[in-house]
């Protein structure tokens, strides 16, 4: 399941006999229409800038690094789903809520270093800190979740898990909105060492953004190490091929299991501190776009598939960072920030039209599909 | 495991639970509504509730089916008892540390109101004490009902039920007696049944129960299999119907406003219920077809319409707004009918917001008044008479209606073909489709029929409000409908009632206060428990299908099969021993 090592069983010829009907056609017709409406929305984007209206060409610059780097945030919260989705084969509804949880309680730290003025003098150490509270918080409450309320599930229709896991969201969303109140608190302020624009290739990068990307493709790197060529990897990898052999392989499933959750929660944990540096503000609805929207990404690189959530991620930060500028204000749709959101969705609704597999993922089989 | 690291685990786990309704201000909260005048009210039902639940599965600890449970009472008590004395002294830790550090710029409601509430307004030391004192006795008593034979445990259960049935219910049954003198006997002025009262009730339960028990079940066994349009069935729908008449005319403004919302969730998880429960397609955005239902007739009946504005009839206005909704439907539909059920899940709650997100832009503003939303509905036109908001009594009568056209629907399609073929689909796609079902026209169908139904719940919603605005058509709206099929019971009309009744009715919908106001902040999160609890042990729901209930246990069923005949051929080996 997870990507690296050929798993994708042999592909067999499918001969069916060309049909048409008219659902075939309709998803046609949404294709061409999608790709049509592309079209003529980047076209008129061009045409608007070379006539010297629309955004400056700083504007993109800007618009597109920031995209990436709440893209590369969305892709380590879609590793969670991917691997969650790779051993356990479900949607894991609550991965936002394991986000916000670290980043709330992040908050915390944040706060009583700030207090203490420590956050000002040892700024890296500080965020340091706070990465490893976010961390442990995430993970404790991804694997307090699988324990209470997945672990009973193993081997239930596929959907009792996933309306399960929209409980547990509900759960977590307001057990903190009870525990921390409604507010929306703000972490402190970034250092002022981040806040200036370093020079990367000619391209200056605000400091933040910098770190959140550079962040986010280290835990890229130590999770892809950790998944391929350690021994509980390959455990893990074991698990999401076929429980039952790796259990007679020798290898404990349960355990294993437990793990995976504890990865994907501490990728969560990660996502949820550079949440905090590129928007500082959080509250306990925090989780729920970027959980979907990340959910979305790890279907856009094929789900169960690490590197793909990843590129995932950051093609959709892409999508809903330039796509409303790019395509729907060429169309002449005003106000489109407004429509960001529904971009991101429409971009899930169409790679699952245009790809169901994703843009990494293997061919599922037809028993999969089911 | 053994039985004393049950006591301590579920002591500690009370503890916890009993920490946690503190910190979020659950029990200060419940405080205000007293449920037996003076001694209970909610929040401390739920703080010595909890060691009483604990300490009742402590007493039970492991289940074996292969061994009769043991009821002992001294033993149960024991074991209660030294559940709850764990849990009252962790949780007395947890208010002895809100008391000395001030935590409260993090954690809010962990501040001295909830110290007091949690010490019962005693000193501190006192107050400890008392606490941890009433939380071992809250387990005794738990683990003591657990040592019960189970004909007293029976009647204990009924009587705490109805007990606290008669005691949250106040508003209904002051409503419905309406008599000062006799509602004045049974409840105190200031809230909260009076103490005799409720010891009343309690016994009558009791004791009724255990007279008339067997021949209720006999009665309900006889009525559930009774032919389809017998005598008694028609009689129980008359009885109901009935009930259903009458019940508006004796409750006031309060309970009729509730009920309108019940009966509104009833209708939309009745359309729900036919794509999730028959068909068994998870569909997260439902609420999308109530908005096209409740916009449609905006825009159609308005006069203040912004761009479009025929002012049309309700009832002219219906059918039109029915052929959108189906055409809304095929929309959604179409697209995903190659995706499986939880990629099905996702796409339906996107396909939900971008409706929501599209009639809030400004883009759609001149056609839907975007944020500002469209007012001046008008109501349902009856001859002279014009049903809306204003009159609840009259309009829970025409919301009764279309439930009742909605459940008749889906009753009848449960077992035609159409009801079959989702059934088939439902439990394994790539068979149905082998014996020939067509699951695209199936799953289309589906789709469609629901769409009508929250269509129809859109229509009545925007003419009893008269105004619509985006955030009623926010994914938890979906969600909760989600939430009232399941508890109420996947593929069963008379669960998707109950499940209303109870999670909008005494818990609140989304944008609605139920009949409980006090559990306004914390209904999202019972709601949450309450899936996680169904799911884990009552996947069917409360009134479950027979049929559905029958998938989900199926492999029970197996199971136990498998026990048996593993006895019967041990005993087998132990004759041919013998022999």
């Amino acid at each position: 399941m997870f990507a690296g090592v050929s798993t994708a069983a042999p592909e067999v010829a499918k001969t069916r006999r060309f049909k048409f009907n008219w659902v075939d056609g309709f998803l046609w017709f949404i294709r061409v229409a999608a790709i049509i409406t592309i079209v003529v929305g980047i076209t008129g984007s061009i045409q608007k800038f070379a006539g010297g209206g629309g955004p400056s060409v700083e504007a993109w610059r800007d618009l597109i690094i920031s995209s990436i780097s709440t893209g590369s945030m969305y892709g380590l919260i879609a590793l969670g789903y991917s691997m969650v989705y790779g051993v356990l084969g479900f949607i894991n509804f609550a991965h936002g809520e394991v986000f916000m949880s670290g980043t709330m309680v992040g908050l915390i730290s944040a706060t009583i270093l700030f207090n203490n003025g420590f956050w000002d003098s040892n700024p890296y150490v500080s965020i340091l800190l706070v990465l490893i509270v976010a961390m442990i918080t995430s993970m404790l409450v991804a694997v307090v979740v699988e324990r209470v309320a997945y672990r009973p599930l193993r081997g239930a229709p596929r959907l009792i898990p996933l309306i399960t896991s929209i409980g547990v969201s509900f759960f977590i969303q307001y057990a903190f909105a009870g525990l921390f109140g409604v507010a929306i608190r703000n972490y402190p302020p970034a250092p002022a060492s981040l806040a200036r624009d370093f020079d990367i290739l000619g391209i200056p990068v605000e400091g933040t953004k910098l770190l959140v990307i550079s962040v986010a493709v280290l835990s890229m790197i130590g999770l892809w190490y950790f998944v391929t060529k350690t021994k509980t990897g390959s455990a893990m990898r074991a698990v999401a091929e076929d429980k039952e052999i790796a259990g007679l392989m020798g290898i404990d499933v349960d355990k294993t299991i437990v793990t995976t959750f504890a990865v994907g929660g501490a990728m969560a944990g990660v996502a949820g501190l550079l949440w905090a540096l590129l928007f500082r503000g959080v509250d306990f609805l925090t989780g729920f776009l970027p959980g979907i929207k990340a959910f979305t990404a790890a279907v856009l690189g094929g789900i169960g598939n690490l590197p793909g959530a990843m590129l995932g991620g950051v093609l959709l930060g892409l999508f809903e960072g330039v796509g409303p500028l790019l395509v729907l204000d060429g169309l002449g749709i005003p106000a489109v920030s407004q429509l960001k959101d529904a971009v991101a969705f429409a971009a899930l609704v169409l790679v699952l039209i245009f790809r169901p597999s994703g843009l990494l993922g293997e061919r599922l089989g037809s028993e999969e599909r089911a | 495991m053994s039985r004393d690291s049950y006591v301590t685990r579920w002591g500690l786990i009370g503890g916890l639970g009993m920490s946690f309704t503190g910190a979020i201000g659950m029990i200060n909260s419940f405080d205000e509504r007293i449920l037996i005048n003076p001694i209970l009210s909610m929040g401390y039902l739920t703080l010595f509730g909890l060691p009483a639940v604990v300490g009742y599965v402590a007493a039970k600890g492991e289940v074996n089916i292969l061994e009769e449970p043991v009821h002992d009472i001294a033993d149960g008590a024991l074991k209660g008892a030294g559940t709850g004395l764990i849990a009252g002294v962790a949780v007395a830790l947890f208010v002895l540390f809100t008391n000395t550090f001030d935590v409260t710029d993090f954690f809010p409601n962990m501040r001295q109101t909830m110290v007091d509430v949690m010490t019962l307004h005693l000193d501190l030391v006192i107050g400890l004490i008392t606490l941890i004192v009433l939380s071992a006795a809250g387990g005794a008593v738990g683990g003591l009902i657990y040592g019960l034979d189970d004909k007293a445990r029976g009647g204990v259960r009924r009587a705490t039920l109805w007990v606290i049935v008669f005691a949250l219910f106040e508003l209904v049954v002051t409503d419905i007696i309406d008599i000062e003198v006799i509602t004045d006997l049974i409840y105190a002025r200031g809230g909260g049944l009076q103490t005799w009262s409720a010891l009343i009730i309690g016994g009558l339960a009791w004791w009724l129960g255990e007279r008339y028990q067997g021949k209720v079940s006999e009665f309900t066994a006889m009525a559930r299999e009774s032919e389809q349009g017998s005598r008694l069935r028609w009689s129980l729908i008359g009885v109901a119907a009935l009930g259903i008449v009458v019940l508006p005319m004796l409750v006031g403004g309060i309970v009729n406003e509730l009920l309108i919302n019940v009966a509104l969730f009833v209708l939309m998880g009745l359309g729900l219920n036919i794509v999730i429960g028959l068909a068994g397609l998870l569909d997260l955005g439902y609420v999308a077809f109530f908005a096209v239902g409740a916009y449609g007739m905006a825009v159609l009946t308005s006069p203040l319409s912004p761009a479009f504005s025929p002012e049309l009839n309700w009832w002219v206005a219906l059918p039109v707004v029915m052929v959108l909704a189906a055409i809304a439907g095929l929309l959604v539909g179409t697209p995903v009918i190659g995706m499986r059920g939880d990629y099905l899940a996702i796409v339906t709650l996107g396909f939900g917001e971008i409706v929501r997100l599209l009639l809030l832009s400004d883009w759609l503003t001149p056609f839907f008044g975007g944020a500002q939303g469209m007012t001046r509905i008008p109501g349902i036109a009856i001859g002279p008479w014009t049903i809306s908001g204003t009159s609840p009594e009259l309009f829970i009568y025409m919301t009764a209606l279309f439930v009742g056209i909605a459940a008749y629907i889906s009753h009848r399609a449960q077992d035609s073909r159409v009801g079959r073929a989702w059934a088939a689909m439902r439990e394994d796609e790539d068979v149905a489709e082998a014996i020939g079902i067509s699951t695209v026209q199936a799953k289309l169908l589906a789709f469609v029929s629901g769409a009508v139904i929250a269509s129809f719940a859109g229509a009545l919603f925007s003419a009893k409000v008269g105004t619509v605005f985006t955030n009623s058509f926010d994914v938890v709206v979906s969600l909760i409908i989600l939430v009232v099929v399941i508890v109420g019971g996947m593929g069963s009309i008379r669960g998707v009632a109950i499940g209303a009744l109870v999670l909008i009715g005494v818990l609140g919908g989304p944008k609605s206060q139920g009949l409980l106001t006090e559990f306004a902040e914390f209904k999202l999160l019972i709601y949450g428990a309450i899936l996680v609890y169904m799911m884990l042990k009552r996947p069917e729901g409360l009134l479950p299908s027979v049929r559905r209930s029958r998938e989900l246990h199926l492999e029970e069923a197996e199971q136990d099969a498998w026990l048996q005949k593993k006895g019967d051929s041990s005993e087998d080996e132990e004759v041919e021993a013998t022999t």
